[in-house]
C-alpha cells in the first residue's frame, strides 16, 4: 500500500514537472504558432544549470557554487531563456521552417555538448554532487517526496495562472492578432518578430523551470535525460491535450506520461526476453502514431475548449 | 588535411542528393520535412533486400563490379530502390501530409513529419534489427592515392561520388533544358501563376516526391556502401542535410547541391580542431553561422 | 447560343468561407468585344476576374463560357478551354528567361512549339531581342507585354486582364491597351480591369462599374461617358473613398 502511494507520488511529481514544460510549449505553439523542435534543449539547459549552480564542488568539471536553491533554479531559467533568445533573434524574422530547424539543431548540439564536454558537466557520466534543498532536515524518505510534490504542484498552478493572465493581457491579444493576420498586425505599427521573440523566450524559460525541477527531483542529470524523445513526448502531450488549451495540456501530460510508463512496464514485463532490446522502438512507434493520428483525426485534441483560438480558422 | 577535404567531398555528395530533394519539398509544400532523411534509410534497406533477392535468384549477379565491393545485383537494386522509395514518398504524402494539408494545418505538417520520421525509423529497426549491416562482407582495401600527404580513398567512395555527380548533372539538364524543368521552377517561384499557366499542382507535388525520393534512395545506398546501414542513418544525416538547405537558401536547388558539399567539407575539416565526438554538432554551428552572416543562404534565388 | 462569350450570373465569392467579397455580381462579356470593369480600390474587380478564372471559390451563382456552365473550374484547365488570364501583379516568372516563360505555356504544343514561339516573337519584337534574358530584368512595360504574349500563346478565345496598364508610363499603357483592343479584330473576347477610367471608356465596348462587391452601374461605354454621375465621380477628378 505504502509502496503504491509512494509510486503515485513519484509518478505525479514527474507528470507535474512535464506539465510545466507542456505549458511552456503551449505558449509557443498553441498561442503563438511557434514551432519548437528542441524542447529538450531548453529543458536541459534549466536542468544542468540548476545543478551546476546549486551543487557541491566537483573535481573534474564546472559546478559547486552551492547557490541558494531558488537562485540556482532561477539561474536555470535564465540559461534556458538566453538560449531561446539567441535562437529566436536569428530565426524569427525568417520563414517559420527556420525556427523549426534551428531549434532541432540546438537540441542535437546541446546533447552532444553535454555528452562530450567532461570539463563542463561531467560528460556521459552526468552531473552529480547535488544535494536536494532542505535535505538535511527532511531526509530522503516519503516525507521529502510528498513535500517536493506539493512544491512542484504549487509551481504548476503558479505557471498556469501566470500564463492565463498573460494570454488575457494586451500582450496576449497581440499574440493572437499576429497569429491570425501578421500583415495587419504589422500595419498597426507592431513589430511581430519582437512579440514572437518575447513569447518564445517566456515559453523556453518555463521549460527551463521544468528542467530545473526535474534535475532537483533526481539530484542528477545526464545526457540520457536530454534525448530527443523527450521533445516528442512533450509534443504528444500538447497535441493530445489540445494546442491552445492550457488545462487540456496538463491533462494531456498526465495521460501521455501514464501511457508511456504503462507501456514501458507492460513491454518490459510481457515481451519475450530476446525482444526486450526492441521495447524502446515499439514505444517510439506508438508515440509517432499518437502524434500523426491526432493530427489526422482529432487536431483539436482530446479536450477541446469552448473558446478555441482555432487553427483551421484561416482556411 | 587533404584527407579530410577529400572525405568531406565524398560525404558532401551524399548530403547534396538528400538536400536537393528536401529543399524542393520544403519550397513547394512550405514545411520543414523532418522525415526526409528517413527516405535515405528506406532506400538503403530496400537496396539491401533486393541485393539479397537478386543474388539468390541468379548467383552470377553476386560478382563484384571491377575493383568495387559493389555487385551487379546491388547496381540493379539501386534503381529498384529509387523507384520504391519514390513510391513510398508518394504514399506517405497521400496517407499523411496531403490530409493534414487539406485540413489547412500548414504548420502542423512539421509535427506530422516528426511523427512520420519516428514511425519509419523504428519500424525499420524492428524489421531489420538495431545492429549495423553491410552490403558486402568483403574487405575492400583503400587505394593509396598519395603517400605524402597520406591520402587514402576506397574505390566505392569514388564510385559513389561519380554516380552522385552524374545524377546531379542529369537533374541539372532536366531543370535547365526541358519544359518540365521550367514548370518545376515556375511552381517554386509562383504556384498561383503556374496554375494559371496550365500546370497541375497536384501532379507537380507527386513529381517532386518522385525526384526527392529517388535522390534520397541513391544517397542512402551510397552512404551504406561507403559506411554502414543502420536504422538511425536517417536521424544522423538529418541535421547535415538541413544545414545544406540553409547554406544554399531554402528553395534553391543549386544552392542545396553546393550546400551539401560545403557542409560535408566543413564538417570534416572541423575534425582538425575538434575531437571527433563533436562532429554531430558541427552542422548546427554551420546553421548558426549562416543565419548570422546571410540568413537567406548563399545561393538564394529570387522568390515570390 | 448567345453572343456572350463569358458570363457571370449573380455570383457570390470570396477568400474565406464566411466572408464573401462579391455579393451577387453579374457580368456579360460579348463575343469579340472589349468589356471593361472599373471601380474603386477594393471593390472586388480582381476578385471577380479570379472567380471566373477558377482561382477564387464561387459559393453561389454561375460562370458560363459560351453558354456552358464552368463554375469553379480548375485553374490549370482554363487554358485548354480557351480562357487566358493575366494577373494584376506577379504575372511572369522572373527566374525564367523570356523564352522559357513562353515555352512553358507552349509545352503542350510539342511539334509546333518552335513555330509558335517565332510567331509570338514577331508580334513582340522587343521581347525577341531579349529572349534569353531573365524575365525579372525586363522593364514594366515589357513585362506586361510578356504577360500578354504568354496569354496569347495558347490561342485563347477569351482573355481576362487585370490592370495591364498599372504602373506603366502613359505611352506604354496606351500601347498595351491598344494591343488588347486590336485582338478583338481576330475574334478574341477581352475582359479588362482598368484604373484609368477615361482611357478605359475610350477603348471599351461595354463597361461595368463595381463598388463594394456589387454591380453599381453598367452600360455601353458611350452611354457611361455621357452619364452625369459617372462623369462627376470617375472623370471629374473626385474619387470615391476606398
Ligand atoms: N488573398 C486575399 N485574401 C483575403 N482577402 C483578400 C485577398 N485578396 C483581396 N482580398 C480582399 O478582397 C477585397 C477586394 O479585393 P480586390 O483585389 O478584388 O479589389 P480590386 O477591386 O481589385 O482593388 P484594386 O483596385 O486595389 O486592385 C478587398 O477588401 C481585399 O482586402
Ligand atoms: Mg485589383
Amino acid at each position: 500500500m505504502i509502496g503504491l502511494i509512494s509510486y503515485l507520488v513519484f509518478f505525479t511529481t514527474v507528470a507535474a514537472i512535464l506539465s510545466i514544460a507542456v505549458l511552456g510549449l503551449n505558449l509557443q505553439w498553441g498561442n503563438s504558432g511557434l514551432f519548437n523542435g528542441g524542447v529538450v534543449a531548453f529543458f536541459g539547459a534549466g536542468a544542468y544549470t540548476t545543478l551546476i549552480l546549486g551543487g557541491t564542488p566537483q573535481e573534474a568539471h564546472l559546478g559547486g557554487y552551492q547557490l541558494f536553491y531558488p537562485l540556482a533554479l532561477a539561474g536555470g531559467m535564465v540559461a534556458a531563456g538566453v538560449m531561446a533568445w539567441v535562437v529566436g533573434i536569428l530565426t524569427l524574422r525568417l520563414r517559420h521552417d527556420y525556427l523549426a530547424i534551428a531549434t532541432f539543431g540546438v537540441a542535437v548540439a546541446f546533447e552532444n555538448l553535454m555528452r562530450n564536454a567532461e570539463w563542463l558537466a561531467g560528460g556521459a557520466q552526468g552531473l552529480r554532487g547535488f544535494e536536494r534543498p532542505l535535505h538535511a532536515w527532511l531526509g530522503d524518505g516519503f516525507t521529502y517526496n510528498a513535500l517536493f510534490l506539493i512544491f512542484v504542484l504549487l509551481l504548476l498552478i503558479g505557471t498556469y495562472l501566470f500564463l492565463q493572465r498573460l494570454i488575457l493581457s494586451p500582450f496576449g491579444r497581440l499574440l493572437r492578432a499576429i497569429r491570425e493576420d501578421e500583415i495587419a498586425a504589422r500595419s498597426l505599427g507592431k513589430n511581430p518578430a519582437r512579440i514572437r521573440l518575447t513569447a518564445f523566450v517566456i515559453g523556453s524559460v518555463i521549460m527551463g523551470l521544468a528542467g530545473g525541477l526535474y534535475a532537483t527531483f533526481y539530484a542528477f542529470i545526464s545526457p540520457q535525460d536530454v534525448l530527443p524523445i523527450l521533445t516528442f513526448q512533450i509534443w504528444a502531450m500538447l497535441i493530445v491535450g489540445g494546442a491552445g488549451n492550457a488545462r487540456g495540456a496538463v491533462a494531456g501530460a498526465f495521460l501521455i506520461w501514464a501511457a508511456w510508463t504503462a507501456s514501458g512496464w507492460g513491454l518490459s514485463r510481457f515481451a519475450p526476453v530476446d525482444l526486450q532490446l526492441y521495447t524502446g522502438s515499439i514505444q517510439f512507434v506508438l508515440i509517432g502514431l499518437v502524434i500523426v493520428g491526432m493530427l489526422l483525426w482529432r487536431p483539436q485534441g482530446l479536450f477541446p475548449e469552448k473558446l478555441v483560438v482555432s487553427q483551421s480558422g484561416r482556411h | 588535411m587533404i584527407q579530410h577535404l577529400v572525405d568531406g567531398i565524398l560525404v558532401g555528395s551524399i548530403l547534396s542528393l538528400g538536400a536537393i530533394g528536401l529543399t524542393m519539398v520544403m519550397h513547394m509544400l512550405r514545411f520543414a520535412n523532418f522525415s526526409h532523411a528517413e527516405l535515405l534509410s528506406i532506400g538503403a534497406y530496400c537496396a539491401l533486400v533486393f541485393d539479397g533477392v537478386f543474388k539468390a535468384l541468379y548467383p552470377p549477379l553476386g560478382n563484384v563490379v571491377g575493383p568495387l565491393s559493389l555487385t551487379w545485383a546491388l547496381t540493379l537494386s539501386i534503381l529498384i530502390s529509387m523507384t520504391i522509395t519514390a513510391a513510398s514518398a508518394i504514399l506517405i504524402d497521400l496517407l499523411v501530409f496531403k490530409r493534414v494539408r487539406s485540413k489547412g494545418g500548414e504548420l502542423s505538417m512539421v509535427f506530422a513529419s516528426f511523427g512520420v520520421a519516428m514511425i519509419i525509423r523504428n519500424v525499420l529497426g524492428l524489421m531489420f534489427g538495431l545492429q549495423a549491416k553491410l552490403y558486402s562482407q568483403d574487405i575492400v582495401f583503400a587505394v593509396v592515392l598519395s603517400h605524402d600527404p597520406l591520402l587514402l580513398v576506397k574505390p566505392d567512395q569514388i564510385f559513389s561520388l561519380v554516380a552522385a555527380l552524374l545524377i546531379m548533372v542529369i537533374l541539372h539538364l532536366v531543370l535547365a533544358h526541358t519544359t518540365f524543368g521550367y514548370a518545376l521552377r515556375a511552381v517554386a517561384e509562383n504556384p498561383n501563376l503556374s496554375q494559371v499557366s496550365g500546370i497541375n499542382l497536384n501532379r507537380m507535388i507527386i513529381l517532386i516526391w518522385i525526384i526527392g525520393g529517388g535522390l534520397a534512395a541513391a544517397a542512402g545506398v551510397f552512404y551504406g556502401l561507403t559506411n554502414q546501414i543502420n536504422p538511425v542513418l536517417g536521424r544522423d544525416l538529418l541535421l547535415p542535410i538541413f544545414a545544406a538547405t540553409i547554406v544554399g537558401g531554402i528553395g534553391s536547388i543549386y544552392g542545396a547541391a553546393m550546400g551539401g558539399f560545403l557542409v560535408g567539407i566543413a564538417s570534416n575539416l572541423a575534425l582538425l580542431i575538434l575531437p571527433s565526438g563533436y562532429s554531430p554538432a558541427v552542422p548546427f554551428l554551420i546553421i548558426l553561422a549562416v543565419l548570422i552572416v546571410r540568413p537567406t543562404g548563399f545561393f538564394g534565388e529570387e522568390r515570390a | 447560343m448567345t453572343d456572350h462569350a463569358l458570363q457571370a450570373s449573380d455570383i457570390t465569392a470570396g477568400y474565406l468561407p464566411d466572408l464573401p467579397i462579391l455579393k451577387g455580381v453579374s457580368l456579360n462579356a460579348a463575343q469579340a468585344k472589349v468589356t471593361v470593369i472599373i471601380g474603386p480600390n477594393g471593390a472586388g474587380k480582381s476578385t471577380l476576374i479570379k472567380a471566373m478564372a477558377g482561382l477564387v471559390k464561387v459559393s453561389d451563382g454561375q460562370v458560363l463560357l459560351q453558354g456552358q456552365d464552368i463554375t469553379n473550374p480548375r485553374p490549370d484547365e482554363m487554358g485548354a478551354r480557351g480562357v487566358a488570364y493575366v494577373p494584376q501583379s506577379d504575372n511572369i516568372f522572373r527566374s525564367l528567361t523570356i523564352r522559357q516563360n513562353l515555352e512553358l505555356v507552349l509545352r503542350r504544343a510539342r511539334g509546333e512549339r518552335a513555330a509558335k514561339l517565332e510567331a509570338l516573337f514577331q508580334q513582340f519584337p522587343p521581347l525577341a531581342q531579349k529572349r534569353n534574358q531573365k524575365a525579372g530584368a525586363l522593364s514594366g512595360g515589357q513585362r506586361q507585354f510578356l504577360a500578354v504574349a504568354m496569354a496569347l500563346a495558347i490561342n485563347p478565345s477569351v482573355i481576362l486582364m487585370d490592370e495591364p496598364s498599372a504602373g506603366l508610363s502613359p505611352k506604354a499603357a496606351q500601347e498595351v491597351l491598344e494591343h488588347a483592343k486590336s485582338l478583338t479584330e481576330k475574334g478574341v473576347t477581352i475582359v479588362l480591369v482598368e484604373q484609368n477610367v477615361k482611357q478605359a471608356l475610350r477603348l471599351a465596348d461595354h463597361c461595368y462599374i463595381l463598388a463594394d462587391g456589387r454591380n453599381q452601374l453598367d452600360g455601353s461605354a458611350a452611354d457611361l461617358l455621357d452619364d452625369p454621375v459617372v462623369g462627376q465621380i470617375y472623370l471629374g477628378g473626385k474619387r470615391v473613398a476606398s
